[in-house]
């Protein structure tokens, strides 16, 4: 029956364009005239622009070089109440060397929603940021691990860094960005405009987004 | 093409209500007004909000006029990630198909992101014949589910709601469908997204089959996109081991580098954002993560019929934004729901003739719901020249034409109800094109002015006595100054 | 230059005072002016309701009467944007449907000499200051198809700060339609009635004692609405105010007996 459906769908919108030459589509003829990014910034500028449209965005953005990270997190931990946590099986484990007294979950792909639910933080890395937009992508690379892991729990701790995994803008990103892998893009905590359309935030994803960018060339 | 709606008031029956419901304009008057002023500012920070514009139009005009290379394609695509491909020629078809899928499952519930599509073949109305349960995730889905009403706008459902409104909505209806709201629940926008989030929540960890929509279908790798702002979406699209996708064949777009420009134009066109908080693309199915069964239904329910006329066609250009919504100042006074089908304001004015024909008095009457302002066609971001479409339209139901209908191509008949208007019309055209009958018309009507009373009696003309006096006639018509102001020039200083 | 009126049928039976401004206006500003008796309608009532055969002898009538002029100035922004937006589509439509006969050549003839009032005297005449004298409180109403389909941007303000007396009050959601429309006044009289309340309710939050528009029709249900609530509002075209001087200041005199 949907072989029908199939067929008959395809013949009708080849009758409907019957005014169109039927030559072989070459997408390479849509004018492009837009920007592919909307001002000539330095690397510092850039990871500046991402820092503040995050904070726009009510997420929580903390800077820290690689030395000071593990102190970075613990602290984080601790300021959220975070009794356990969960780190997808690519975050290094010095990550967490000074974290003490909380518990930490190590994901092989085997911790369902359930647990999920119960587990208070998701610390990751993430595939690249956005500045323009205050985007962080998320890939599931093993730094990032399952989409599950960065959903249910309501803190999420991201970790980027810079300059290295800033780009300025939508279309610098998109060729970093392989499809065939499930993508998440996170601009801010969860929020809604459903109610009288004004912006609030925190619904179902995590409610609260520590954002935590590394500057390792900072004189 | 199931979804006919004979019994519905015409839209101008249903305004003369709404435009009468104090409560229901002032939360539309805030809501599109705060809507407004932010898709401003948030288009203004683009420089090259034209061109990004003009880019759009263009990839989805390039889409539409291959459109049958690109379905094929993403077939062979999704195919090949793991994911099962359905087409549905028509509402009954999509959702036959998907109560199948869900049979075959075993289960009997299932949760829902916001879809337009499932909206449009009223496929909640279809599971709960076939005794399976849809709860909605969307905090606006979520209302209007709750409270056994109907959408009312694109993007934000239960936009005729105000907070208060909506805290009663769960304080009473919430326990009938699982964890009832808290008896302290406030109406503040954060306590109301808390009780929201406490009572989906036990549905998200449980539910096992998740139906959702898609923004965008990429053809040349078979990716899924889907725009959301709550975490609901991302909940429905992971959660899960059985994803059903419902599209339009109009979602679809070439390749992934596509993307750069409807991300930038889409969210700042609809909620305002310089991005949505959560965006989430899949291709197929991933082991391991996400949903191990992915079925894709294709839609057509008019689509193809839309894309047969080509000054129509444009308007499967949409991206479901719903910015026109929100500049039109019809909606605002009228409202949604005097639209009478899933897709209101002035893109659904266009839409639903387009995909359901002109045949219900309801329907026939959506192309006359526009001053014609143009305010939609400027806030578009893919440029569907709305005010275009809908004369298009007019001419269609006033004069009749040919027309495809169910991929068969006929020749509609003009509308009875039109009958007096025509006759009106062709006299008013040979009248105005033949100089002497004109003038004697004109003279006649400034002769004759001290007769014309304030009001008038007849259907017609009451509409527009009923609220407005008529403009007085002068002594004398231009033409007549003019053909004798020589003459005049020592009485008339000017 | 040969520059011809186009007054529009609305303007030439009820409010001929708007054609004889603009005469005024032009002959002081050294124009010479002519009228030429066998024009008739644009035809966008015919149009916008769905009658775009019917449409077709207007676009012939339109382009034949004006041939041989340079400029052709209305004052009405719907009616420059009806020449300027539809005739082209009008010609396209009917060549594609094989009934061509001539409408593409007046299209192309009549489109590039049709200029609303605001863009001739700004962009031809090169003029804001038009030596205008109008000693009172007025506020302006963008109409729709001057503002979005033709673009006439600021050109109108520009006109109305150089008048000399005036005193111009910005109007709020000023770029929102007043709820005309054509025949939607008619056949959604309900939210058609809304639309031009809030508009009043703007426009006298301003405190001006006149909205001032570019487009009698838009006027003309502004003011149904005014005097059926008893409202102290006057509405008066933008040509009326530029054409009122010291020596010849402006007077509602002509336009009905029984007005103001």
């Amino acid at each position: 029956m949907t072989t029908t459906s199939r067929d008959e769908i395809l013949r009708r919108v080849r009758q409907a364009l019957g005014d169109q030459p039927g030559t072989t589509p070459d997408p390479t003829t849509i004018p492009r005239t837009y920007q592919t990014t909307h001002a000539t910034r330095t690397p510092e500028q850039r990871t500046h622009l991402l820092a503040d449209n995050l904070t726009d965005y009510r997420a929580h953005v903390h800077h820290t070089d690689t030395t000071a990270l593990p102190t970075t997190i613990a602290r984080l931990l601790t300021d959220h109440g975070t009794r356990s946590a969960v780190i997808p099986p690519g975050v290094p484990t010095d990550w967490l060397s000074a974290t003490t007294g909380i518990h930490i979950h190590h994901d092989h792909g085997e911790l369902t929603a359930h647990q999920l639910d119960t587990i208070d933080t998701v610390i990751t890395g993430c595939a690249l940021a956005i500045a323009e937009t205050g985007t962080i992508v998320l890939d599931t690379s093993p730094d990032q691990g399952r989409r599950i892991l960065t959903l249910v729990p309501d803190h999420h701790i991201c970790i980027i860094n810079t300059p290295t995994q800033v780009v300025d803008s939508l279309p610098q990103a998109l060729p970093h960005l392989d499809p065939t892998h499930p993508l998440t893009w996170i601009s801010g905590p969860s929020a809604t405009s459903d109610i009288e359309l004004d912006r609030v935030e925190g619904v179902h994803g995590p409610r609260t987004l520590d954002v935590i960018l590394i500057h390792d060339n900072r004189d | 093409m199931s979804r006919t709606h004979l019994g519905l008031p015409t839209f101008p029956q249903a305004a003369r209500l709404s435009t009468r419901d104090e409560q229901l304009r002032a939360n539309l008057r805030h809501a599109t007004s705060t809507i407004r002023t932010k898709r401003a500012t948030a288009t203004s920070e683009l420089s090259d909000w034209p061109q990004l514009r003009a880019a759009g139009a263009a990839i989805k005009d390039h889409t539409l006029h291959h459109l049958d290379h690109y379905l094929e394609q993403l077939e062979t695509a999704v195919t090949t990630a793991g994911g099962t491909v359905h087409w549905a020629i028509d509402a009954d078809d999509a959702n036959r198909i998907i109560t199948d899928l869900i049979h075959a499952t075993g289960e009997s519930e299932v949760v829902k992101v916001k879809s337009m599509a499932t909206q449009e073949t009223g496929l909640n109305e279809a599971l709960t014949q076939a005794g399976i349960t849809a709860y909605e995730t969307d905090l606006a889905e979520l209302i209007v589910q709750l409270d056994n009403d109907r959408p009312s706008h694109i993007l934000v459902p239960a936009i005729h709601k105000n907070r208060t409104q909506i805290r009663d909505i769960f304080h009473t209806r919430m326990g009938a469908w699982g964890r009832p709201a808290p008896d302290d629940l406030t109406d503040t926008p954060a306590d109301l997204a808390e009780a929201a989030r406490l009572h989906l929540r036990e549905k998200f960890l449980r539910t096992k089959v998740a139906i959702s929509g898609a923004n965008f279908m990429i053809a040349e790798t078979g990716t899924m996109v889907v725009l959301e702002s709550e975490g609901n979406g991302r909940m429905c699209l992971t959660l899960p081991d059985t994803l059903i996708t419902l599209v339009g064949i109009e979602k679809t777009i070439p390749t992934w580098r596509d993307l750069e420009v409807f991300l930038q134009t889409l969210p700042r066109s609809s909620t305002a954002e310089r991005m949505n908080p959560y965006t989430t693309t899949w291709t197929g199915t991933t082991l391991g993560d996400g949903p191990q069964t992915f079925h894709l239904v294709l839609l057509d329910n008019g689509r193809t019929d839309t894309l047969a006329d080509t000054t129509g066609r444009q308007a499967l250009r949409c991206i479901r934004c719903s910015a026109c919504l929100n500049v039109c100042p019809v909606y605002e006074r009228a409202g949604g729901h005097a639209y009478g089908t899933p897709y209101p304001g002035p893109i659904g004015a266009i839409l639903t003739p387009q995909l359901h024909g002109t045949t219900t008095p309801l329907n026939a009457s959506l192309p006359y719901a526009s001053t014609l302002c143009g305010a939609c066609y400027d806030v578009c971001p893919v440029a569907i020249n709305i005010p275009e479409v809908l004369v298009h339209l007019r001419e269609r139901i006033t004069q009749g034409g040919p027309t495809t209908t169910n991929g068969t191509k006929t020749t509609i008949k003009p509308a009875k109800r039109h009958t007096t208007e025509r006759t009106t019309m062709r006299t008013a055209a040979w009248t105005l094109n033949h100089p002497a009958a004109w003038t004697a018309t004109q003279r006649l009507t400034t002769r004759t002015r001290a007769l014309h009373p304030r009001r008038l009696p007849g259907k017609t003309a009451r509409a527009w006595t009923a609220t407005r006096d008529l403009p007085p006639v002068p002594a004398r018509t231009f033409r007549d100054w003019w053909q004798h102001r020589d003459a005049d020039a020592k009485d008339t200083p000017q | 230059m040969r520059v011809a009126l186009f007054v529009t049928c609305v303007n030439d039976v009820l409010y001929p005072d708007t054609g004889r401004a603009v005469v005024t206006l032009l002959e002081r500003l050294g124009v010479d002016v002519d009228f030429p008796t066998g024009q008739s309608c644009c035809g966008q009532p015919q149009y916008n309701t769905g009658y775009r055969h019917q449409t077709e002898p207007l676009v012939h009538r339109y382009a034949t009467v004006f041939t041989d002029y340079d400029y052709i100035v209305t004052p009405s922004g719907s009616c420059a944007a009806m020449v300027r937006d539809n005739y082209p589509k009008i010609a396209q439509r009917a060549t594609a449907e094989g009934r061509e006969s001539g409408l593409s050549r007046a299209a192309a003839a009549a489109v590039p000499k049709t200029y609303e009032l605001t863009e001739f005297l700004v962009d031809v005449l090169g003029v804001t200051d038009v030596g205008a004298y109008f000693p009172h409180t007025v506020t302006y109403h963008p109409s729709c198809h001057g503002l979005r389909t033709l673009g006439l941007g600021d050109r109108p303000h520009r006109l109305l700060q150089a008048v000399r007396g005036i005193t111009l009050r910005e109007l709020p959601a000023a770029d929102e339609c007043c709820g005309f429309g054509g025949t939607f006044a008619i056949k959604n009289p309900d939210v058609s009635t809304a639309m031009g309340h809030d508009k009043i309710t703007h426009a006298l939050t301003t405190g001006a004692d006149i909205l001032c528009g570019a487009d009698n029709s838009c006027l003309m249900h502004l003011h149904g609405l005014i005097t059926r609530q008893h409202t102290p509002l006057h509405t008066v075209h933008l040509a009326e105010i530029l054409a009122s001087t010291k020596e010849h200041p402006y007077t509602p005199a002509t336009k009905a007996g029984n007005l103001r």
